[in-house]
């Protein structure tokens, strides 16, 4: 019987974080919270949502090992390549390398950059007379640069439709809670404020990320989209939404239990 | 060099449909031919330097050539990481232009100069950076840097008119002299030009250089500073990243014998007071009496130590 949509996107997110728990866990690094929380938010859009002329934009770049592991999900990147993650002499450094690997156009890492990146792409496209789409995926505790602010006032007074920001809200940051550092709420309205037109979601859930994707979708103007992925930093780690599973690399009990878990989803959703 | 720099860029938006024109909310007064000209392809960022250099590197990455203009600093040292990151690392072909460099905006204050964006710009990979002297090289520098594919940065500043003296705009020769070579870059060379006749006749060769990183001293000239025995270097920037490092750093092990060196570069605020651009030139000794001075004394016993002061940025006010 052929995977229903939702069933084979649970497949490639099993598949994805597997691999990069391996990478993790071989690596001794950190960051694994960062990625858990966003691969099944960029599993629905490499696999659910984008078409081929469009492109993602990781500008949370400490998550790399997700979009690593991604691009060894989709054939971009070999088994061999993901294996150096990490390793001296690798592509595959802790942040997004520029100009060496198909899939990623811009070096990412230093906070801030990738939704003025991606506004810059999504004006060239629309000036080029493309369709193509950009999709910008930012943390939340990135979201205290000024620069997202200037971006997000660009989009929207540029009326780039095509581009959509999928925001990981994972409600921690590098040293603190969020609303804590410097709190973000409300921050639907503050997007919308700001001209975007905003959906929610559990970052989670796939069957929720693609009614809000519809919800989106359905009311097109010239608004730039911006989707709130509502997510647990760390999901699924023992230590998960605590400031610790942003840094702290798995132990190897950890590394096993994670995989039997991984392992057993996966039996369950069979 | 606004003007001639408005006229360049109008002849290159002209002929290619990819040349994109980014403000970040400057140009009254003067960039309306080009806002008229190019229309959807010219875009006013706001004042969000740091958005604008981000954008113009994902325009870049869409086969489009933007050109971001703002008064100097704001164009170069706002949004730093941006220019390293998104354009340079990448080897985008944006292009920057910054107006007033060095002390260019006068009595608009510290906040308006840029005595740091070569040294810094000039740091960054694939980054190339281009110091027009003559109004007419503002001319060449757009030619040259449409062609060129990468990252670029042209600091505009008050020009002179050529009238005669040679074009090509890098290691030009403008005087000829026997007892030092003087190496100078941007529109401060006209401070030295002009107190030329009151030197002895044929005292001070003088070149001007226009692009950073200065990759090559050629033969002759090294020859020729070997000969005179005296060396001098002035610039509008702080020494560090400057002409007088560059120069220095390249001469180091080509020289046979020990030269004079006397490098001329600006100190900031000595005083804490601001005036016009002439003014700043005089206070930090690279124009008028204070250059003559040193000049002078450097020449008559060729034993005058560097006299550049720590750069102080800040400055006490007092009430």
């Amino acid at each position: 019987m052929k995977a229903t949509p939702t069933e084979s996107l649970q497949t490639h997110a099993l598949n994805i974080k597997r691999r990069f728990l391996g990478m993790y866990r071989n690596a001794n690094a950190g960051h694994v919270g960062c990625s858990l929380s966003c691969a099944e938010l960029l599993t629905f859009v490499r696999f659910g949502w984008m078409q081929p002329q469009d492109e993602i934009l990781l500008s949370k770049g400490h998550a790399a090992a997700v979009l690593y592991s991604l691009l060894a999900e989709d054939g971009t990147l070999s088994e061999e390549e993901i294996a150096t993650f990490y390793k001296d002499g690798t592509w595959l450094a802790a942040h997004p390398p520029p100009g060496k690997i198909k899939g990623i156009r811009f070096a990412t890492g230093s906070l801030g950059h990738g939704l003025s990146l991606a506004a810059g792409l999504s004006l060239g496209d629309k000036m080029r007379g493309s369709d193509a789409r950009v999709f910008c995926v930012t943390s939340d505790g990135e979201i205290n640069e000024g620069t997202i602010w200037e971006a997000a006032l660009f989009a929207a007074h540029h009326k780039l439709s095509s581009l959509f920001w999928l925001i990981d809200r994972n409600r921690i940051q590098g040293f603190g809670n969020t609303e804590d550092v410097m709190g973000l709420e409300p921050l639907r309205q503050k997007l919308e404020a700001f001209g975007w037109k905003v959906e929610e979601a559990n970052g989670h859930d796939f069957t929720e990320m693609d009614l809000a994707r519809r919800r989106l979708l359905n009311n097109t103007g010239n608004q730039p989209c911006a989707l709130i992925c509502h997510t647990t930093k760390g999901r699924g780690m023992e230590n998960e939404n605590t400031v610790g599973c942003h840094y702290l690399p798995l132990t190897a009990a950890q590394y096993e239990l994670m995989i039997q878990n991984l392992d057993q989803a996966e039996k369950k959703d069979a | 060099m606004r003007k001639e720099f408005v006229a360049a860029f109008l002849e290159v938006a002209r002929r290619d449909e990819r040349v994109l024109f980014l403000t970040g909310d400057l140009g009254f007064m003067a960039l309306e031919p080009v806002r008229d000209l190019m229309k959807s392809r010219f875009i006013n960022a706001g004042v969000a330097e740091q958005n604008m250099v981000s954008v113009a590197a994902g325009l870049a990455a869409r086969g489009f050539q933007p050109w971001l203009y703002s008064i100097a600093p704001f164009v170069t040292l706002r949004p730093y990481e941006q220019l390293r990151n998104d354009v340079c690392l990448h080897n985008l072909d944006v292009k920057v232009v910054g107006n007033g460099g060095g002390f260019g905006y006068g009595i608009m204050g510290s906040t308006h100069h840029t005595l740091e964006d070569v040294g810094s710009l000039q740091m960054l990979p694939n980054m190339k950076v281009r110091v027009p002297f003559f109004g007419e090289d503002v001319a060449d520098i757009v030619e040259l840097a449409h062609q060129t594919r990468g990252p670029s940065y042209l600091r505009l500043g008050q020009g002179i008119a050529r009238k005669g003296l040679p074009a090509p705009f890098n290691w030009r020769k403008l005087a000829n002299g026997n007892r030092a070579v003087a190496i100078c870059s941007g529109p401060i060379t006209k401070a030295l030009l002009q107190l030329l006749p009151e030197f002895e006749a044929n005292a001070i060769a003088v070149y001007d250089v226009s692009q950073f990183p200065v990759s090559e001293i050629p033969a002759e000239l090294v020859k020729e500073i070997g000969r005179c025995g005296s060396l001098i270097t002035l610039e509008e920037h702080v020494s560090a990243g400057g002409l007088g490092q560059s120069v220095s750093h390249l001469l180091l092990g080509r020289l046979k014998n020990p030269i004079q060196y006397l490098p001329l570069s600006a100190t900031g605020y000595p005083s804490g007071k601001y005036g016009s651009q002439n003014w700043h030139w005089e206070e930090n000794g690279l124009a008028g009496k204070a250059l003559k001075d040193r000049i002078s004394a450097f020449l008559k016993n060729k034993k005058d130590r560097p006299a550049s002061l720590p750069y102080q940025p800040e400055v006490e006010v007092s009430q």
